[in-house]
This record gives structure tokens, C-alpha cells and sequence, in this order.
């Protein structure tokens, strides 16, 4: 092999990346095929959602009678005007803002004050604290003892604590804000300190406001996932049913009144007759809208966030 | 760094001075605890008290008495669940169904992220990434209710297999199809999220080797197996020993919701019945002593995992 380069190859070193610029017939075929498979994988993901939305408007007559549809023939707004006319879905959907609006603010006291804590390296055992939470990382008492503690022995079932509590910090969160705590310049911490205020005084005035977009990002984080939960509502509030959020009523209206459920007695005698498929598609969309309004930043923050983990984890 | 010297000179030198040093230090940073209190109470209680909460699983606990108070059983939960015959078919239950993961699921987002890393319109992929990622925010009990509305006796898809059959599939109450819906609605709802941790690493492939790889005349399909898929292998092999760790985990927040009675003969897994043994039958020494069984065949299974990779030449987990 001598120096010169055929036109072919030299096209083929002009470009970068796993695709060749000027392409082989082969490679266009491969083109072609990849785009219309990712492309049609994309439009599989979101199809039911627009299924649902469409067929939330529609009329109970248009769902029973036509196949697929994405628009409805007669626009309807009936199964919205029975939502929001029900006490119980209007209830559920006040739970389920109250316990996220309260169980974020809990996640980020208690994450930020720890973080902070943690982040300052002449903290008198701090490693203690640091293997402490390290370790509860990796190990967990399960399902059961961690029901005992909050129901038997702090007593907390039907509460709004026993939702609030148990999630309050994420290790790995709290980690996360600790190191960024960490980067930031102690030269304005020390000077304030001088000027007399406590280690309160500096995390209120100064590291905090240049917390912002962490906490903003964590807060998103942490409000998803009350927005989503319902385990720990099923299970610790079964029985006091004007706490339920959401989505353990979601569970009842839909999965618990199919028909082909296992534990029928769980049934509200309000809604024992199913509710029509309209009501129950409206219902969904009400409950996935909160997300989709934040779902742009959660997209920019949680990519970021996985990256972090994937690179620096 | 001299602060250390002098902690350990201290240590070796006079008691009184290391304490006196020690209490001067708190002293100095009481507001610092303070904040970190209720971190640490946080900790003590809602993850190490239930760690030592295992203990139940070798008593007979009774809410009444307390945990200190209970009676001491030994293995006896251990023993009547291995003395139950249907255990087997909790074991395979769970264990079919995830082989079913493994083989069915995990490979999907590596695929997902090779086919998304060959595309070349930047705006395009990101756009489809977009559709992709949006199931993984959706609350676990939207993805069931959706499932239901479209796949229960008046759904959509119920009724376009009926008229294509001439008879129906029943997808939600049947424990044939059971599996397949626990599969699909987990390919739907992770695969595109899945794929973010195979891009990220992709990100860091030298593509000076494509290029020595295209003067070689090496083809897309070529370049793709020699080169990208190598890439990612140690990524691949973190997952899976990850996944190894879990394959007694069928996610009980997950099938809870899909379970029911008539298609218990495939549901019923460790999973479903630590949690109806435990919370919906109050057998909470059965469900725990259950639940540890799993905890620690998980550890075996991961460290195993991990050893296996060594072996084979790759960093691991650890």
C-alpha cells in the first residue's frame, strides 16, 4: 500500500462517526430500514396516549362502535363534566397535590440540610455519617420490617406521615447535592462566618440562593415521584379513603372494578357499576397531565442526571 | 493534612488533650449538627430500625408484644414454606418470569440505543427520543389502567382480535397471556429510557477507529459489530450483573396491580406473596422470613455475577 488514497476511501475518511458521508447502496438500505424502525418504535410509544386523549373526548357510542380512531366524530366534553363534578376524583386529585406539594418540601429540608452538613469535610465524624448512608444504599430490611416500623411502631397508618416520611431523603440524591455543596467556593462561606453568622445562617443566605436550579431539579425529581406513588398510600391508608391521592383511586376505578380483580371487597359501593370507558380514559389524561407540563425539564434534568450516574458512578 | 498529624499525635499523646480538642471542635460546629440531625434520625429510623426488623423472620411476631417481645421460633417460617408444595410454583413463577426479562427486555434498549447512535439527522433523533422517553415518567398504575382500557373486555384491542379471531383473548384475566403483558408493558414503558445509559456510553468511542475501519472496507454491519457493540461491552456487563441481582425481583408494585384472580396460576410470585402473606394476611414473620430468603439469594447471585466477570476479563460491578 503506497501513499495514494482511492477517491473511495477518501470519502470514507472525510467522515466521522459510525456513518460513512457518502454512503454504499448497502449502507442506504441500512439507512432506510433503521430510520422507519426507530421512527415507527417512537409512534408505537406515544399512540396510546393519543388514543386515550382522543377517546376521552368522544362519545361512549363512538368507542363501542368504531375501531381505531385518534379524533373523535362528535366531540365531547361528558366524561371530563362527570369528573369534575365527583366529589371523590375531585378529592383524590387535591391529595395527590397536597401530599406532593408537602412531601417535596419535606424531601428538601431534609436532603439539603444534610447534604450541607455532610459537605464539610472538618465535620467531626463525618465518615461515620458518610459510611451510614453509604451502606443503606446496598442493604435494605425489605418490604415487611420497613411496614412494622412505620404502622406498628410509629403508629402512622391513615396519615398523610406515613407518605411523607418514609421516602424523605434519597441517599442518592442527597449525595449528589452534597458534592455539589462541595464545589462550591468556601471563600464566600468563610467570609460571611466572618461577619458572624452561624453555619444556618450561611446555608440560608449564601449557599442556598446559589442552589437555585439544584434544588429546582431535585424538587422536580423528588415531586414526580410523589405524584406517582401509590404503594405506600394503598397500603398505609387502605382504609381512609378521603386521603387516597390520585392515583390508588386510579387503581380502583380502572384495575379494581374490571371485573377481574382478586379483592372485589375493596370495592367503593359508589362505583361498583364499572365507569364508562370515557370517564376512565378522561381520568387518565387528568392524572398524566401534572407530568407532561413539567415533562420538557424533566427530559433536560433526568438525561443529565442518568449521564452523571453513567459516567462518574 | 496537619490537622490530621496533630489528631493522631493527640491520640498517641495525652487522652485529655484529644478530648479537650474533640469538644472544642463540636462545640465549634453545633450548628452543623444540628442540620445534620434529622438526616441521621431519618436514617436510624426508616432504614436501620428495619433492618434489624429482620429479626422477625425467626419470631413469632405479634404487633401486641413488639418485636423484643415476640417468641423466638428459630427457622420455623423457613421451614412450613419449604413444607408447602406449591412453593415450586412461586420459585418458577418468579423465575420464568425473569428468564422472560432477561431474554426479552434487556436486550431491547441496547438494541434501541445501537439504532438511535446510526442516525445522523441530530434534530430528527432527538425528537424520537423525546416520543421514546416520555412511559418512563408515567406513574406504573397509568401504564396498567391504559392496559386495561385498551386491552379488557371493552377495549379496543379486545375487540379488534375478537373480530379478527371470531373469538376473544381474554389479556387481563388469563395466565397465558399474563407474562406477555407483564413483558410488553415493560419493553413499552423502559426501553427508550434504557437506552440513555448505552448512548452515554457511546459518546466515548474514538471514531478514529470507524475511519481506520472504513479504509479497511469494513461495512456498516461490520463496523457496528467490531467496533460499537465492543464499545458498550463493559456497560452491557455492569447491567447485567445488576440485573442478576434482581432476578428474584418480579417488581410487586408492578404485578399487584396485574394479579388477579383468574390469573393467579401465572402471578403468583415471591414478590406477590411476601406481600399477601405480609400486609394483606398480617403473617408478618412468614412474609419477612420470605423476603430475607430473597435478599440473600440476591447478594449470592451478584457477587457470583461479578466474580464471573473478573474472570472473563471484565472491571465489574466492583
Amino acid at each position: 500500500m503506497d501513499n495514494a488514497v482511492s477517491p473511495k476511501q477518501k470519502k470514507m475518511i472525510e467522515s466521522t462517526g459510525p456513518v460513512g458521508q457518502n454512503a454504499t447502496l448497502g449502507s442506504r438500505i441500512f439507512d432506510v430500514f433503521n430510520y422507519l424502525f426507530v421512527s415507527l418504535v417512537a409512534i408505537t410509544t406515544i399512540l396510546p396516549f393519543v388514543y386515550i386523549i382522543g377517546a376521552s373526548f368522544a362519545t361512549e357510542y363512538e368507542i363501542a362502535t368504531r375501531p381505531m380512531f385518534f379524533i373523535p366524530q362528535d366531540v365531547s366534553t361528558a366524561a371530563y363534566q362527570f369528573i369534575f363534578s365527583s366529589n371523590k376524583i375531585l378529592r383524590g386529585f387535591r391529595n395527590s397535590i397536597l401530599i406532593t406539594v408537602c412531601g417535596t418540601a419535606i424531601n428538601l429540608f431534609f436532603t439539603v440540610t444534610m447534604a450541607y452538613a455532610l459537605s464539610k469535610t472538618r465535620l467531626r465524624g463525618r465518615n461515620f455519617f458518610l459510611n451510614m448512608v453509604i451502606i443503606s444504599m446496598f442493604f435494605s430490611g425489605g418490604m415487611i420490617p420497613g411496614y412494622i416500623v412505620i404502622a406498628n411502631i410509629l403508629n402512622l397508618k391513615n396519615t398523610y406521615w406515613s407518605v411523607l416520611l418514609p421516602g424523605a431523603i434519597s441517599a442518592y440524591n442527597m449525595m449528589i447535592v452534597k458534592n455539589f455543596f462541595q464545589n462550591i467556593p468556601q471563600e464566600l462561606e468563610e467570609s460571611a462566618s466572618m461577619d458572624g453568622c452561624t453555619d444556618i445562617g450561611v446555608l440560608a443566605r449564601i449557599v442556598l440562593p446559589l442552589s437555585l436550579p439544584v434544588l429546582a431539579t431535585f424538587g422536580l425529581f423528588y415531586a414526580v415521584g410523589h405524584w406517582n406513588a401509590y404503594f405506600g398510600a394503598m397500603i398505609y391508608m387502605k382504609t381512609a379513603k378521603e386521603k387516597w391521592p390520585l392515583q390508588v383511586l386510579l387503581r380502583e376505578l380502572i384495575i379494581l372494578s374490571n371485573g377481574t380483580a382478586g379483592d372485589m371487597n375493596n370495592l367503593d359501593p359508589e362505583f361498583v357499576q364499572p365507569p364508562e370507558q370515557s370517564v376512565k380514559m378522561a381520568v387518565i389524561v387528568v392524572s398524566t397531565v401534572p407530568i407532561m407540563c413539567v415533562y420538557p425539564f424533566l427530559q433536560k434534568y433526568f438525561v443529565k442526571g442518568v449521564m452523571v450516574g453513567a459516567l462518574k458512578g | 493534612m496537619s490537622s490530621k498529624a496533630e489528631d493522631r499525635l493527640a491520640l498517641h499523646g495525652s487522652g485529655a488533650v484529644y478530648w479537650h480538642k474533640l469538644a472544642s471542635e463540636v462545640r465549634r460546629d453545633r450548628w452543623l449538627y444540628v442540620l445534620l440531625a434529622p438526616g441521621v434520625i431519618y436514617f436510624l429510623v426508616f432504614k436501620y430500625l428495619p433492618m434489624f426488623g429482620i429479626v422477625i423472620a425467626f419470631e413469632n411476631y405479634v404487633p401486641f408484644t413488639g418485636v423484643l417481645g415476640s417468641e423466638w421460633v428459630g427457622t420455623k417460617w423457613f421451614n412450613s414454606f419449604f413444607g408447602f408444595p406449591a412453593w415450586t410454583t412461586y420459585l418458577a413463577n418468579t423465575l420464568i418470569l425473569s428468564v422472560m426479562n432477561l431474554v426479552f427486555y434487556f436486550p431491547a434498549p441496547i438494541i434501541l440505543a445501537l439504532m438511535l447512535n446510526e442516525m445522523r439527522l441530530q434534530r430528527y433523533k432527538r425528537l424520537l427520543q423525546t416520543m421514546l422517553y416520555v412511559p418512563h415518567f408515567i406513574s406504573i398504575v397509568i401504564v396498567v389502567s391504559i392496559t386495561f382500557v385498551m386491552f379488557g373486555p371493552s377495549g379496543i384491542v379486545y375487540k379488534a382480535t375478537e373480530s379478527v379471531l371470531g373469538y376473544p383473548i381474554k389479556y387481563m384475566g388469563s395466565p397465558d397471556t399474563f407474562r406477555w403483558m407483564i413483558i410488553g408493558q415493560t419493553i413499552w414503558k423502559e426501553t427508550g429510557w434504557g437506552t440513555i445509559i448505552f448512548l452515554a456510553a457511546l459518546t466515548n468511542v474514538d471514531t478514529q477507529l470507524y475511519e481506520a475501519a472504513m479504509v479497511d472496507g469494513a461495512g456498516r454491519i461490520r463496523r457496528l459489530w467490531h467496533i460499537t457493540l465492543p464499545a458498550i461491552r463493559s456497560t452491557i456487563v455492569l447491567m447485567l450483573i445488576l440485573r442478576m441481582g434482581s432476578m428474584l425481583d418480579t417488581g410487586y408494585d408492578h404485578l399487584i396491580l396485574m394479579a388477579n384472580a383468574m390469573n393467579r396460576k401465572a402471578s403468583q410470585t415471591l414478590d406477590v406473596f411476601v406481600y399477601q402473606q405480609g400486609i394483606q394476611s398480617g403473617q408478618f414473620s412468614y412474609a419477612s422470613a420470605i423476603g430475607l430468603m430473597k435478599s440473600i439469594v440476591s447478594v449470592t447471585l451478584v457477587v457470583s455475577s461479578n466474580k464471573i466477570a473478573h474472570l472473563l476479563g471484565e472491571q465489574g460491578l466492583y
